[in-house]
């Protein structure tokens, strides 16, 4: 019943995050149970699993984004680089800058494509302008979105396409430099062309940030991802558990749980 | 056959009664308009009145209900912001916010007069403040209170959750969040909710007529007293005299008002095209 | 790209560093503006309770001198008898508040059913700003239009000098429309679209869909719209001052001056003195807890309501 401990990764890697014996609660209802994984550093790993099985809310847990909800409440640990992120006196806003994250609503500031991207970078103390420049240039570039927008900085965020917004909240996030990049369902509200530019980019930028992302969409998981982590709810209103974690080829060729292999066969192909 | 006729009896009642409703405002502008526009010159606007009957301007009475209205808009405006911003973005569901909604829902519904008794009794008398602009604009802030807090709870609650998630994905905190981007983001809707409660504050009679006093008098210092323009209206009236000033004070009365929800609409109307 | 990437990894601020505690200041900072704006939202809670205390603390004496029964059951209010029995000005408030009820909840939930079922958006784009103009007109020019167009009609419909019941309620009936309209709408709309769909692929004619599906659908909600209606009615002062008549007497004819709660504190604080100011903190507070009460009512009414589904 319990799932695996990270089969995958090599001895030689340090996890990034290292999860032992999560339990997670919404007020009474338990949501999570018994999450055990460790993510590799550099790599995208994607999180699988019917809609409602708890996947998006351990990746809420993983930058803390939980907290914002009255009434949750975390047991077990989760640790980054080896630090414990509920540890107390933690900051979770520390935290929140080193864990970015993209959510499944593009949702860019009612500012300007500039000062969306410089927004994070002037939260943490950056004030010159020639600084912010640069910072505001290399996100974007880095985002793929430089030479779409870098005529039109000025004009509002809100105006550009769903896709191109996507790409904006990246750049934003990146701006800051963080070490892990929280992808929540990141193309399911985008146009297939946009997600194609999506999918590169993570290519792109899986060697410098550990992507995890959390997808609805089977194929999208096997193209993009180096590991897969699938989740289920077993039973409405029961706790959700990580019921099988490795590599992507291996879960969908050859899963070892009968539970993963109904799911990815009910949906894949 | 009846039930077409019925339908088409109740849909002609229905029209009848939205139709009403816009005639009776056109009927009390249109009205107002034609009585009152002689009157206005000028002289009406900047002097004072003198004399047994009131003749020449209402000047002092303009100014006494822009200063009231003013300070006690100055009053207000920080802190019904700063409830609405607890309450919509700090708060937890549970017995406190249930009282302060309870208390501002009954504040809301005081009738005025009680607030005019209660700011007589409070700011007049007991703190010593005297028939003043000051005391008029405390007692009028009591009654603002819950109408800038619901437009600014509702302003802010309009901002999409998840632009604030973006905001603390990004390393920023409760403040920096609400600060940066809540506040500016809801600010069209919280500057609509501000005039319209100053139009309000304009109108309003029996709060000010016990705490801003009654005598004619341009006031220069928070402390002096003054007549607002809706005093001045309701003495006219009432006393039968000089019908022609209550006519003109009536339509600068609703030219005001009126300005302030049309340019509260036309704010809010540009800032819905804006956002698409 | 490469280059990008090396930047990266060349000069990355966090990567491996230990976490960072949050510092006593950040701590300091969010917890006092937290604080601070869980103390400006208690100031609405503070009023609330001032504004009783003050007022309580100013007519608590009318329990003495007149005493209670005599206050609240007394059938004369004279100042200069010495009298203050609040029963005439009870059944005023009474008498306009029921005929601007009468008058205006038909013409309001009409206008209100008319804007969210009928009207084509060209014609909601007029009428809904004039509901909410007339919202926004003073009162004291409703009292004034009143008194100077209505008063002679009433005049020479009741043989009188035309200030009275009637007059008030046709004007109270106007001041009330804009804030039940406004409720019934918001409720109408609230009724779930599939339910009106429903109702006209089984053949209903809209009027059936509005008065079988859709006005019990938002039964509550207009229920609401009603009481805090009535609510704003009975708290109007200036207007009713101007067009009721002012005699503290019980109600003898739609023509036949009366007075109500509200409008005799206007008539009277200019001059009254002891028992007589007292009487007229007093009348504050029964206004003030009818006001509350009636909040009381709507929040139960909607909580119940929630419960229901």
């Amino acid at each position: 019943m319990t799932a695996d401990i990270a089969p995958a990764a090599s001895a030689a890697d340090a996890p990034k995050f290292t999860v032992r014996d999560l339990e997670f609660y919404y007020g009474d209802f338990h949501a999570l149970t018994g999450i055990n994984i460790d993510v590799r550093d550099n790599a995208v790993t994607a999180f699988i699993g019917p809609s409602g099985c708890g996947k998006s809310t351990f990746l809420r847990c993983l930058n803390r984004m939980n907290d914002l909800i009255p009434g949750t409440r975390v047991e077990g640990t989760i640790t980054l680089d080896g630090a414990d992120i509920y540890g107390p006196g933690v900051d979770p806003v520390d935290l929140r800058r080193r864990v970015g994250m993209i959510f499944q609503q593009p949702n860019p500031f009612p500012m300007s494509i500039y000062d969306n991207v410089a927004f994070g970078p002037r939260l943490h103390g950056v004030k010159k302008k020639d600084e912010l420049d640069e910072i505001v240039e290399q996100a974007l570039v880095r985002a793929n979105l430089w030479k779409e927008v870098k005529d039109i900085l000025g004009r509002g965020g809100l105006t550009l396409s769903g896709g191109q917004q996507q790409r904006l909240c990246i750049a934003r996030v990146l701006a800051v430099q963080p070490d892990v990049l929280l992808m929540d369902e990141p193309c399911s509200a985008i146009d297939p062309t946009s997600v194609q530019k999506v999918e590169d980019l993570m290519a792109e930028l899986k060697s410098s940030v550990t992507i995890i992302i959390v997808t609805h969409n089977m194929q999208q998981a096997a193209r993009v991802s180096g590991e897969t982590a699938f989740f289920l709810q077993e039973k409405q209103g029961e706790a959700a558990e990580l019921i099988e974690f490795g590599r992507t080829a291996e879960i969908f060729t050859s899963p070892r749980d009968r539970r993963t292999e109904d799911y990815i066969t009910g949906r894949f192909g | 056959m009846g039930k077409r006729w019925a339908n088409r009896i109740a849909i002609g009642t229905l029209w009848f009664c939205g139709l009403t409703t816009v005639a009776i405002l056109g009927a009390v502008i249109v009205y107002v308009f034609v009585r009152g526009i002689g009157q206005i010159t000028p002289e009406f606007i900047f002097t004072k009145p003198h004399g047994v009957n009131a003749e020449g301007g209402i000047g002092p009475t303009i100014i006494a209900t822009l200063y009231v209205t003013g300070l006690s808009m100055l009053i207000v405006t920080p802190i019904a912001v700063l409830a609405a911003v607890y309450l919509a973005e700090y708060a937890v569901q549970g017995r406190l916010v249930n009282a302060i909604r309870f208390a501002a829902d009954t504040l809301a519904s005081v009738p005025s007069i009680v607030m005019g008794l209660f700011g007589f009794a409070f700011f007049v008398e007991s703190m010593g403040l005297g028939f003043s602009v000051l005391s008029g604009a405390l007692a009028l802030a009591f009654l603002m209170l819950p109408i800038v807090m619901r437009a600014t709870e509702e302003a802010i609650r309009s901002v999409p959750r998840y632009i604030r998630w973006g905001s603390y994905g990004l390393g920023a905190s409760q403040w920096q969040t609400v600060s940066r981007i809540v506040l500016p983001a809801a600010s069209p809707r919280i500057l609509t909710g501000l005039i319209l409660a100053m139009g309000r504050a304009v109108g309003e009679t029996a709060v000010v007529i016990f705490t801003m006093g009654q005598a004619i008098y341009l006031p220069l210092l928070p402390t002096d007293p003054g007549r607002s323009m809706t005093v001045h209206l309701y003495m006219l009236a009432m006393e039968g005299i000089n019908m022609e000033a209550a006519y003109g004070t009536a339509l600068l009365l609703m030219a005001m008002v009126l300005s302030f929800n049309l340019s509260a609409r036309w704010l809010s109307n540009k800032n819905r095209r804006l956002q698409g | 790209m490469t280059e990008q990437r090396e930047h990266v990894e060349a000069a990355p601020p966090h990567m491996g560093s230990v976490l960072k505690m949050m510092s006593r200041a950040t701590y300091f900072r969010e917890a006092a503006l937290r604080n601070l704006f869980l103390l400006c939202a208690v100031a609405a809670v503070a009023g609330v309770a001032l504004i009783f205390v003050f007022v309580g603390v100013r007519g608590w004496p009318v329990v003495q001198d007149p005493g209670l029964a005599a206050f609240l059951f007394g059938s004369e209010w004279s100042a200069t008898n010495d009298a203050f029995g609040i029963l005439p000005l009870v059944t005023g408030t009474l008498v306009v508040t029921i005929g601007a009820l009468l008058l205006g909840a038909p013409l309001a939930i009409g206008t209100a059913v008319f804007l969210s079922e009928i009207a084509s958006p060209r014609m909601r784009s007029i009428v809904r700003p004039a509901v909410e103009m007339l919202a926004g007109v003073p009162s004291v020019v409703f009292g004034f239009f009143g008194l100077v167009i209505l008063r002679p009609v009433v005049a020479a419909l009741t043989g009188g000098m035309g200030f009275g019941p009637l007059t008030a309620s046709v004007i109270l009936a106007v001041m009330i429309v804009p804030t039940i309209s406004t409720l019934t709408e918001d409720a109408l709309r609230s009724v779930a679209p599939g339910i009106r769909h429903a109702s006209y692929a089984m053949g209903a004619t809209t009027w059936q869909t509005i008065y079988k599906v859709l006005l019990p659908a938002a039964k509550i909600g207009i229920i609401d719209a009603t009481i805090l209606g009535m609510g704003r009615a009975i708290g109007e002062t200036m207007a009713v001052v101007m067009v009721a008549g002012n005699a503290p007497q019980f109600f003898a004819g739609l023509g036949e001056p009366i007075v109500t709660l509200t409008s005799q504190i206007v008539i009277d604080m200019s001059y009254a003195s002891g028992t007589h100011r007292t009487a007229l903190f007093g009348l504050a507070i029964i206004l003030f807890l009818i006001s509350m009460g009636l909040v009381a009512l709507v929040r139960t009414l909607s909580r119940h309501a929630e419960r229901q589904g």
